[in-house]
């Protein structure tokens, strides 16, 4: 199937996006990469009056230090983003779950403000975002604002960006040194996420100092884990630390039931995945 | 209507494109180069797997609007002056194919995994062709393909010798 008609914009600056956003009223849609929305578009999923695609500014295709930050713009795709020096020094565990997200194909298409954008429950980056305390830089007509992590999931494919706004930029704090791992499970060749953990540990001496613990695909929203993260801090980074924290798994999630996997399923997973990650992370 | 100029396989086009046609249909339908297959329709078979500058993609999710400026590579393009890429040379020493359908897309993106990555092991060539479904489910000699075509890319690499004897009935 090919998708209905649209009218096509290509803007070529943030600003004039903005302003095709406003000028195509609130049947528009903004296309990333497309590898979410293309799909959505041919099989008349949606059908919306114009499509504004970002893919003409170069600003939001840029990686930079910024500070104490990591700013990515939300154009950079994910093939770059898994391979970037900054993001592997800085922020390992997003550069290992983008490089699990999909095929190589996609990846060379798909962004990652597009993916966070679109916000599908099962879409790998949430979790990681969530569980560090990325801000959003958010733009609409009257300037931009900044949005943390734990404001932008809403609720299913729903995010606090609002209508005439597009999100620009996603800025990470900077986790130098720390430890990551990102644990995923399907069941077949670039399955989305049956469940998922994304780890990133802070060890000095041997000893968890810092824990951050994000779920996918436990609920509406990405996850944090914060029950798992408190019972690590303090503790060793051992396979009986892992497993008592990882009890902790479910605390606070609402786990979907699909054809993929029950309820009850993923939350064994959750539990399953969080030792497993939490044990690779410490290495 | 929209305007797109691409090179495709060389040579470079100008034309009015409806935004909503796809890159597979325009490359298909409007260029002719149906060497590149309509799998799935859903995104996930990889068998239209084209280059778009450089970058292996599946040309069933990008617009042809999108290509706008790029340049295109197909496997209509691949061999030059009437040899045969290496990639091709190799699906055909060692059978990599069964019914054929998803030959196109597996060689394309088997030219970009290699490109990345001269000499892939097999796990490295199963997630490196994670993009691409082979229906009949002959994975076996298609890795065998590509690590018997980075054999000979490598530098100083002469003819084919011995080719790796394919396995009949791959799973």
């Amino acid at each position: 199937m090919i998708p209905a008609k649209f009218d096509y914009v290509r803007p070529s600056s943030v600003d004039e996006a903005v302003a095709a956003l406003r000028d195509a009223g609130e049947d528009a849609k903004i296309l990333a990469g497309g590898q979410s929305l293309l799909p959505v578009l041919r099989l008349r999923l949606a059908a919306p009056s114009t499509i504004i695609d970002l893919g003409g500014i170069a600003d939001l295709r840029r990686i930079a230090e910024d500070g104490d930050r990591i700013a990515i713009g939300a154009m950079v795709p994910h093939h770059d983003v898994m391979r970037d020096d900054l993001v592997k020094q800085h922020v390992s565990l997003l550069s290992q779950a983008t490089a699990t997200v999909a095929d190589p194909q996609v990846r060379h298409r798909g962004t990652l403000g597009g993916a966070l954008a679109h916000a599908d429950p099962a879409g790998d980056l949430g979790a990681v975002a969530l569980a560090l305390d990325a801000e959003f830089v958010i733009a609409g007509a009257s300037g931009t604002r900044t949005v943390g992590a734990s404001e932008f999931f809403v609720d299913y494919f729903t995010t606090a960006i609002g209508e005439g706004e597009i999100l620009t930029q996603v800025r990470f704090p900077k986790y130098t040194g720390w430890a990551s791992h990102y644990e995923k499970f399907n069941r077949t060749a670039q399955a989305w996420s049956m469940c998922a953990v994304a780890v990133a540990l802070r060890i000095d001496g041997g000893s968890i100092a810092e824990a951050r613990v994000g779920l996918t695909n436990m609920g509406t929203t990405p996850i944090r884990a914060s029950g798992v993260e408190a019972a690590l801090v303090g503790q060793q980074a051992n396979e009986d630390s892992a497993r008592a924290a990882a009890e902790h798994a479910t605390e606070g999630t609402a786990a979907p039931s699909d054809a993929d996997a029950a309820a009850d399923y993923r939350e064994h997973l959750a539990r399953v995945l969080t030792g497993r990650a939490v044990l690779a992370a410490a290495g | 209507m929209a305007q797109v100029r691409v090179t495709v396989d060389g040579v470079n086009y100008a034309d009015d494109v409806e935004p909503r046609m796809l890159l597979v249909q325009y490359l298909r339908e409007r260029l002719g180069k149906t060497g590149t297959v309509v799998g799935c329709d859903t995104s996930n078979c990889g068998a239209c797997t084209v280059h778009l500058n450089g970058q292996s993609v599946k040309s069933c999710s990008v617009l042809a609007v999108q290509a706008d400026g790029a340049e295109v590579l197909t496997i209509e393009g691949l061999a030059r002056d009437g040899e045969l890429h290496p990639v091709q040379k190799a699906f055909n020493e060692c059978h990599g194919l069964q019914c054929g359908y998803c030959t196109p897309g597996m060689i394309m993106a088997a030219v970009d995994l290699l490109g990345d990555n001269p000499d892939p092991d097999e796990t490295e060539v199963r997630e490196g062709i994670e993009g691409n479904l082979c229906r009949c489910t002959g994975y076996q000699n298609i890795v065998r393909s590509v690590q018997r075509a980075a054999q000979m890319m490598k530098p100083g690499a002469s003819a084919p010798t011995e080719s790796p004897a394919p396995v009949a009935g791959g799973n």
